[in-house]
């Protein structure tokens, strides 16, 4: 109940009833923001959970492939092997929108179009493990970018979300109130005026009546 | 045009330049630092860290939650999984609504 420092005035009556109404539709939007951003980050985060999981066991299953490539491999030539990739990938990025968010997308080009032509070596000093481990890699790699964008959209609309709602909790709880306290205040304070007015409007009526025609107190009473 | 990264221990990021991605190896986590500003400044859009060096790097990594590129990703490294990874998507879902409803608490 701040309503120490308002002015009791009609032209800032109408300005915070103004402000209200301003205040109280731009809650109901934001409300609706946030329910429509969390209802699509709820679904975005069950994605990228369940990619996270696929991802994560992909890359375990390739790291295995590494360790026994690496087990029967001389380090030299491992090393030598992979020294020179054949295959490139660049991004091309997007943003979406998503309710004022804008989310990244990625879109991967590779060097060479043919999926199976990654190897980086010849056949003839590796062992085929190393084979299993880069395609184990290889493979994983779509989901790898996947991730990395879902899980990009989750962190900015995560923060989106925190932001809507500590506006619209700032709206219900401190704004809305404090200004339907203070249009109240004034709107007593104008009534109390008025009431006062139409008093002492009565009360210099009956002095002037009294001083015209010098009516006893009796019959004063009586005229009203 | 953005390339990919890959950030972290050289027996656990080898493996990804025969896929054709960046890879950086680093051995301490000063220079890991250094390195990772440079490659958020050097258009890449996308950066996988290993999830150790991730919960040391975690100051710098907080810089970039917000902005739209780089995506900082965690991934398991050779020692494997440490479930850091995991725990992200379970912060963000915390910082959007409040309470972990997703993972219950597993």
């Amino acid at each position: 109940m701040a309503t120490a420092q308002v002015n009791p005035t009609r032209m800032e009556l109408t300005r915070l009833k103004k402000k209200l109404t301003t205040a109280t539709r731009g809650h109901k939007l934001l409300k609706d923001k946030r329910d429509e951003l969390m209802r699509r980050f709820l679904d975005m985060v069950r994605e990228n959970k369940a990619l996270r999981e696929k991802v994560e066991a992909g890359i375990h299953r390739a790291n295995k492939n590494f360790v026994l490539a690496r087990s029967v491999m001389v380090d030299e030539i491992l090393n030598v092997s992979l020294m020179a990739p054949r295959q490139e990938v660049y991004l091309d990025t997007h943003t979406r929108n998503v309710m004022s968010v804008d989310i990244p997308e990625f879109e991967y080009k590779t060097k060479t179009p043919d999926e199976n032509d990654i190897y980086p070596y010849g056949y003839a000093f590796t062992s085929s493990d190393l084979d299993d481990a880069v395609k184990s890699l290889a493979d994983i790699l779509p989901d790898m970018l996947k991730l990395a964008e879902v899980e990009k959209s989750c962190q900015l609309m995560a923060a989106e979300i925190e932001k809507t709602r500590r506006r619209v909790n700032a709206l219900e709880h401190v704004m809305i109130p404090d200004m339907q306290a203070k249009i109240k205040y004034i709107v007593m304070k104008l009534d109390e005026n008025e009431r006062s007015t139409q008093i002492r409007l009565m009360k210099v009526k009956d002095m002037m009546l009294e001083a015209a025609h010098g009516y006893s107190s009796r019959i004063s009473g009586e005229l009203e | 045009m953005y390339k990919i990264a890959v950030l972290g221990d050289r027996d656990s990021i080898y493996g990804f330049a025969a896929i054709g991605l960046d890879t950086f190896p680093v051995d301490n986590t000063t220079e890991a630092a250094k390195q990772l500003k440079k490659l958020a400044d050097g258009g890449y859009a996308v950066i996988y860290i290993t999830e150790s060096l991730q919960a040391e790097l975690e100051s710098e990594i907080d810089n970039y939650v917000s902005s739209q590129l780089p995506a900082i990703i965690p991934i398991p490294g050779v020692s494997g999984n440490t479930g850091k990874g995991m725990r992200n998507v379970k912060k963000s879902v915390e910082r959007a609504v409040g309470s972990d409803i997703i993972f219950n608490n597993d």
